[in-house]
């Protein structure tokens, strides 16, 4: 359970503003009640019965066409959320995700959800519901679930910051979280699915993010694109930040999945309710935004403004705007039989 | 000496008399069975059941030679690597092609496997070429020119291919040598000749069309389905191919997909040119304009050439009206990881698992137990020399196979100091 009392939370790094949770939880009590209310599904669920729950539902094995395993990925990067000025805070956006959590779970008894969070300087596995150490019940005003999964993000963010303590302050206004490594444990996870026999829930990824792409993380990101498109994981994305996201608009895309940009922040829970709840198979009944217009142009190297028609080094596939006599990232000279002493060398080393 | 010899071949020939009565007796099907049973590998546990049969450490083990025998050959300095390539493949349909060793006869099983190769080849090399060329009755015809769509060369491939007459290579040579003649000079020319045939019927002087391929800088490698032969040896070794022989058809296959990824390219090999390249934009949803591949009018999802404006259907393409090549992004980041290769991992014996002092003994990135089944003792895994994290057997195999990034790497944020630090 939560202590009673202000909780700090360890947003902090730099000349950042410090935020505490407020004294109650999350929600104010009077929604709270009626969001619960609006579940049309038995109550027993939640808190008291949740062991046995788990155990029944070990032995179905019919696993039919729409359950599906979905792993969320929230960004709990410092710098975005002491610096949004949008109208969600922290606390409000762990709010909607939670019961948007719960929602996924009493949709079917076979569903199974994963939450990654991505950090600044690391990331982590908060919440299996798979695992036997994470099935909890409790009494209380909470359900069970909530406080387990607001105590491990509290822990993960103590951690990301004491491994930040030893930089200095960033120098670039923009700082990214590390999403090429959550999307990287949350592909190794749902590979893992895989191997576990022929019957297993449909895996989707569920990017929250706020933070601006990290452009030394690109090869990493397309890397993990491609093998999501591969292995046919959709990756959706709700993207809580101010400017859109050229990376996950691009993995939406090309995976199959779904890239939203709420309008309204403080609505947050509706979009993901009616949008990224619903599994795969049924997905093709339903009209789900489409992406309005996804940009592929490349930017170049030495200016970084996206291009039209650039010039492409053979070698190491640099993109430039201009015709170079050398390539900045190979160093070759273009148009001439390189020298002697560098072909001796290079022809070497295959033979051995 | 002699006596014994001769005893020795009369024991071997009493031997194969006494096998060649028994198996009279058997049927076909039966006689497949004699020497392999594979039922005798199963075993059962206390309580009755069947135990799965141990593959892992076996495929774990198989995959980690390979991987040494590639990272032993891209030695310590990067080398290059052949990214844009034009690869031209000879099938060889001569009257050794119906053969029946390979089921249901070497003809299908090679359609089957060069349509699965062509796939995954445009996967790895988005901006290359292939094109289709086949040897019948002596002649060398080619199938399909050099284009990078691959459904035109698998529809080309699955029409009824019959097999008939001698094979030619040189005939074969002298054709791929015309047609790879006249592409630019920043591509890697190469010919994958699979080969079914034991002899090859030549107009001319073999070793004359090898010195010519050789000269025009082709790399020729061949996969034989029958046995070695000097010919096909000493071409690849002329050219700086690769010469394999397939044993069955799990292997015919293997052998056929490492030809996907791109090889080592030598520098005289392709001079580093830049191209010019356009990153279309996509066309407006509800547009209407006839498009350039196919001649009729079309609505909406298309995309635009940036020099002449005509609308094509679908990328990496050569606008047919300027010649521009036509690619997006995302073609381009997919030979990334070429580029970049991860580093393979180390394997951690059980002993050195359990001597460190990790916490959980999970697995980094798919958070498996890394203990042995049943029992409490830690079993075999890997560790990336870098983030120093423990991965499971599988995630290494999926790391470093499909995924091209290690999870514990991109999990650490490396500060512009600390990166600077590593690389010096």
């Amino acid at each position: 359970m939560l202590k009673e009392g202000a909780i700090e939370s360890r947003l902090v790094a730099g000349p950042l503003v410090v935020t505490t949770w407020p004294r109650s939880f999350l929600l104010p009590p009077h929604s709270r009640g009626k969001l619960l209310r609006d579940f049309n599904q038995s109550t027993v669920v939640v808190g008291h019965g949740y062991a046995s729950f788990q155990a029944n539902r070990r032995s179905l094995i019919s696993f039919s066409d729409d359950v599906s395993l979905l792993v969320v990925l929230i960004d709990t990067n410092p710098f975005f959320w002491s610096t949004s000025s949008s109208s969600l805070n922290f606390h409000q956006f762990v709010s909607h995700v939670l019961v948007f959590l719960d929602l996924i779970v009493r949709l079917s008894q076979l569903n199974q959800i994963v939450v990654i969070a991505t950090g600044h300087n690391t990331c982590d596995y908060i919440y299996d519901s798979s695992l036997d150490t994470d099935q909890v019940t409790g009494e209380g005003e909470l359900p069970a679930l909530y406080s387990f999964v607001l105590q491990r993000l509290e822990e993960f963010v103590d951690k990301d910051e004491k491994l930040g303590a030893k930089q200095e302050g960033l120098s670039e206004k923009r700082a990214s979280s590390l999403l090429s490594g959550s999307l990287s444990m949350a592909l190794c996870y749902i590979q893992r699915v895989f191997r576990s026999g022929p019957l297993h829930p449909q895996p989707r990824i569920l990017c929250l993010q706020g933070s601006p792409d990290g452009s030394e993380q690109y090869v990493s990101i397309m890397n993990a694109i491609f093998s999501a498109q591969r292995s046919m994981v959709p990756i959706d994305c709700c993207y809580v930040g101010s400017h859109n996201s050229a990376f996950l608009q691009q993995a939406s895309y090309i995976t199959g999945g779904v890239y939203v940009k709420p309008q309204h922040l403080e609505g947050l829970y509706q979009y993901l309710a009616t949008v990224f709840a619903v599994d795969l198979h049924s997905r093709s009944f339903l009209q789900l935004p489409r992406p309005a217009g996804v940009d592929f142009r490349a930017s170049c190297f030495c200016h970084k403004t996206t291009i039209d028609m650039g010039y492409v080094c053979s070698v190491c596939l640099s993109i430039f705007c201009k015709h170079h006599d050398k390539c900045s990232t190979c160093g070759l000279v273009f148009g001439k039989v390189q020298s002697d002493a560098a072909s001796d060398r290079k022809r070497k080393v295959p033979e051995s | 000496m002699n006596n014994s010899e001769k005893k020795r071949m009369n024991g071997e020939a009493e031997e194969e008399n006494e096998e060649d009565v028994e198996d009279e007796g058997r049927d076909a099907w039966e006689r497949t069975y004699t020497d392999e049973r594979s039922w005798e590998a199963l075993e059962e546990d206390e309580s009755g059941l069947l135990q799965p049969i141990d593959n892992k450490a076996i495929y774990h083990s198989q995959y980690r030679r390979r991987l040494q025998s590639l990272s032993a050959t891209s030695a310590a300095s990067r080398i290059q690597k052949g990214l844009i390539r034009f690869l031209c493949v000879v099938v060889d349909l001569s009257k050794a092609a119906g053969e029946m060793d390979f089921k249901p006869s070497r003809m299908a099983v090679i359609a089957k496997h060069v349509e699965a190769f062509i796939r995954e080849f445009f996967d790895q090399n988005p901006l290359s070429q292939i094109g289709l060329v086949i040897i019948k009755d002596g002649v060398a015809q080619s199938l399909t020119e050099l284009g990078g769509s691959p459904e035109a060369h698998i529809k080309a491939l699955m029409v009824k291919l019959g097999c008939a007459g001698d094979s030619s290579l040189q005939n074969a040579l002298e054709l791929v040598h015309d047609t790879l003649h006249k592409i630019p000079s920043y591509g890697h020319r190469e010919v994958l000749i699979l080969y079914s045939a034991l002899s090859t019927c030549d107009p001319g002087d073999i070793m004359e069309t090898i010195q010519k391929c050789k000269k025009a800088k082709l790399r020729c490698s061949v996969i034989g389905l029958s046995a070695e032969m000097f010919v096909c040896k000493h071409l690849c070794q002329e050219t700086g191919g690769s010469y394999m022989v397939a044993l069955d058809e799990g292997h015919f296959k293997e052998l056929l997909l490492e030809h996907a990824p791109p090889p080592p390219a030598l520098a005289e090999f392709a001079i580093a040119n830049l191209i010019k390249m356009g990153f279309p934009q996509r066309a407006a949803e509800g547009s209407i304009a006839i498009c350039s591949c196919h001649r009729e009018a079309k609505v909406g999802e298309g995309y635009i050439c940036p020099r002449c404006k005509a609308r094509v259907c679908e990328l990496p393409t050569e606008c047919r009206f300027c010649g521009l090549t036509l690619v997006s992004s995302p073609h381009l980041a997919r030979s990334y990881h070429h580029l970049f290769p991860i580093e393979p991992f180390t394997e951690v014996s059980a002993r050195q698992l359990e001597l460190s002092r990790v916490a959980s003994k999970t697995c980094f990135s798919c958070r498996e137990s890394l203990l042995t089944p049943g029992t409490n003792k830690a079993g075999p895994c890997a560790a990336c020399t870098k983030c120093k994290q423990y991965f499971c057997l599988d995630c290494d195999i999926y790391i470093h196979e499909s995924l091209h990034n290690c999870p514990g790497c991109e999990s650490r944020r490396i500060t512009p100091a600390a990166a600077s630090a590593t690389m010096s």
